[in-house]
């Protein structure tokens, strides 16, 4: 049953299903829709750290609020198109995390934490304090999205907003991404990450230069939140000096965690489920921390390798319990 | 194979190694004992690179190494086992060992192959080898103690080593469990020519595969030589067999 389930190709048919929404949803699921798709990217990125090289960050939204400022930067001031200014996004990201990650991984632990929000907050400082580059409080409104145009000779988009259009291509990106970060994790480097995961002490000596692999994987988180951070200023149309309050960062922590961030694909669960609760949530009441933070705590205490976790361990009771009743 | 000349290190003015010296020849077989706390652990953190030494020199294989990164120092040829087992918990028994592999090979920088294709071969005859080979789908931090001590020994074993450094190979295990742990031990340092250095609490272990002995008390060399001169050390008996034989 397991190899049958397993078999199905469920990485075309989310999506498939994400892509659909255009066209059988309503505006308003288009628009919670982008949200998750940028969300997964971001907490995917985010996770390389936490579940796959075991580094916390409280400050993986600077890189996120870099890579928005740079393209916000590039696209308003110098009208630089989205060919050049999304990739330059990711880079400049990358580059600040080479900056800012070479002193944090040189700490561990809580000292690592610590300091990676330190750089979230001069981050966040300079995006509210310097008005001439970064717009100050007022942000930078306005950020038109890239020309679009091209997609109308794509059979069955003519008809579709510009919005639309936009929510497509951020779905293809991601997509794109998430199957780089994917190969990434599987490789010979990602596999030395979950040694430096599991055992720092031990994987120096299996030879290898522990700093040097936590670097390149700040490095690399680094890059695809900025292009997560490029991507959600579009898609709000402004980039502003709240994308990198440290808030930001704990939502994505809970993501990762909520989601299973033992699994590549639990961070992605986890920003759906989170986008949904909150967007619920706020219909009835507008308690949400207080309802999100019950559950949570329910979560956490059922499921202590979140969704994903809880779905693999189900399924494999029920698979047990199947091959009792067979046996 | 491995000289130490004089190595020294405090902490906050406690002396834990206060100017040891020690030579282990090619293939053979050294314990390093005492009672706890007389710095045997800090001696080994010193000779591979996970503390620097105040002063002195560590000379391997006619290389100074001296205060040199653990990751380098691994990668010239010696191997370590930790007092604590240390080994990949989250991973698979196969995984372990086909990391570290990768690891020594450099093929670390690779992002962009499947790692589960590497080395499969290779680490299915480690495995066989150190006799895990039924274990190899199992998660490793749920491995019985003895067998983490035998995946521990695994993985020092993929880089190669001339020398490995052991410390207290036998903690903690059952009397079979030490038995079956020192016949490995000894089969794959013949087998391998290596040069083992260990510490270890147990007297009979130390004894039954030794081939020189130093014993260390309070951060210094009281003595060393051959097991037969140790027992008949008067120094060495008042301040550490006494109790124990």
């Amino acid at each position: 049953m397991r190899r049958s389930a397993s078999r199905l190709p469920w990485t075309l048919i989310v999506f498939l299903a994400m892509a659909s929404v255009p066209w059988i949803g309503s505006r308003y699921d288009a628009f919670l829709a982008g949200q998750i798709t940028i969300d997964a990217l971001f907490a995917v990125s985010l996770n390389l750290l936490l579940g796959t090289t075991g580094l916390v960050s409280f400050g993986h939204v600077a890189y996120f609020g870099v890579g928005a400022y740079v393209y916000g930067i590039l696209m308003k001031a110098y009208g630089v198109p989205f060919v050049f200014a999304f990739p330059a996004a990711g880079l400049g990201a990358a580059l600040f995390a080479a900056i800012s990650g070479y002193f944090c991984v040189r700490l561990i632990k809580l000292y690592f934490a610590m300091l990676t929000l330190a750089f979230s907050q001069i981050v966040w400082a300079i995006a509210y304090k310097w008005n001439a580059v970064t717009g100050g409080d007022q942000g930078l409104p306005e950020i038109p999205y890239p020309d679009l145009g091209w997609m109308s000779a794509i059979p069955g988009c003519g008809d579709l907003s510009t919005g639309a259009r936009f929510y497509l291509l951020t779905l293809v990106l991601v997509a794109v991404a998430l199957a780089i970060l994917h190969r990434i994790v599987r490789s010979p480097f990602g596999r030395m990450l979950t040694t430096i995961r599991d055992n720092p002490e031990r994987a120096a000596f299996i030879g290898l230069n522990v700093r040097a692999y936590q670097l390149a994987a700040f490095i690399v988180a680094g890059g695809f939140a900025g292009l997560a951070g490029a991507l959600y200023g579009i898609f709000s149309r402004g980039v502003f000096a709240d994308y990198v309050f440290w808030a930001k960062s704990a939502e994505v922590i809970i993501m990762a965690i909520l989601g299973g961030m033992d699994y590549f694909w639990g961070p992605p669960v986890g920003a759906a489920a989170l986008v949904w609760l909150n967007q619920q949530v706020t219909d009835y009441t507008q308690y949400w921390p207080f309802v999100l933070g019950s559950l949570l705590l329910i979560l956490l205490f059922v499921f202590p390798g979140g969704l994903v976790g809880g779905v693999v361990a189900g399924v494999s009771r029920l698979q047990r319990i199947i091959a009792g009743r067979d046996a | 194979m491995l000289e130490v000349r004089e190595l020294h290190k405090s902490f906050a003015g406690f002396v834990a190694v206060g100017g040891v010296s020690l030579d282990v020849a090619d293939r053979q077989i050294v314990a390093v004992i005492g009672p706890n706390g007389a710095g045997k652990t800090t001696f080994f953190n010193l000779i591979t690179g996970h503390l620097r030494p105040d002063s002195g020199r560590v000379i391997f294989a006619g290389r100074d190494i001296t205060g040199a990164p653990p990751h380098r120092i691994c990668r010239m040829g010696m191997g370590r086992s930790f007092q604590r087992t240390n080994i990949f918990a989250k991973l698979t028994v196969f995984e372990n060992i086909q990391a570290a592999l990768l690891a020594h090979h450099g093929r670390g920088r690779n992002f962009w192959s499947r790692s589960e294709d590497f080395y499969r071969v290779e680490t299915e005859e480690l495995l066989v080898s150190i006799g895990l080979q039924d274990e190899a789908r199992t998660v490793a931090g749920t491995l019985s103690y003895g067998n983490q001590k035998q995946l521990e020994l695994g993985i020092a074993l993929t880089s190669d080593p001339r020398l490995l450094l052991l410390d207290e190979p036998t903690a903690g295990m059952s009397a079979t469990e030490t038995h079956d742990a020192l016949r490995l031990l000894e089969r794959i340092a013949g087998e391998r020519g290596l040069t083992l250095l260990f510490t270890e609490h147990d007297m009979e272990v130390v004894f039954a595969i030794a081939e020189k002995i130093a014993v260390l008390h309070q951060g210094r060399l009281l003595a060393q030589g051959t097991p037969g001169e140790m027992r008949a050390d008067p120094e060495v008996r008042r301040v550490y067999l006494g109790a124990t034989t």
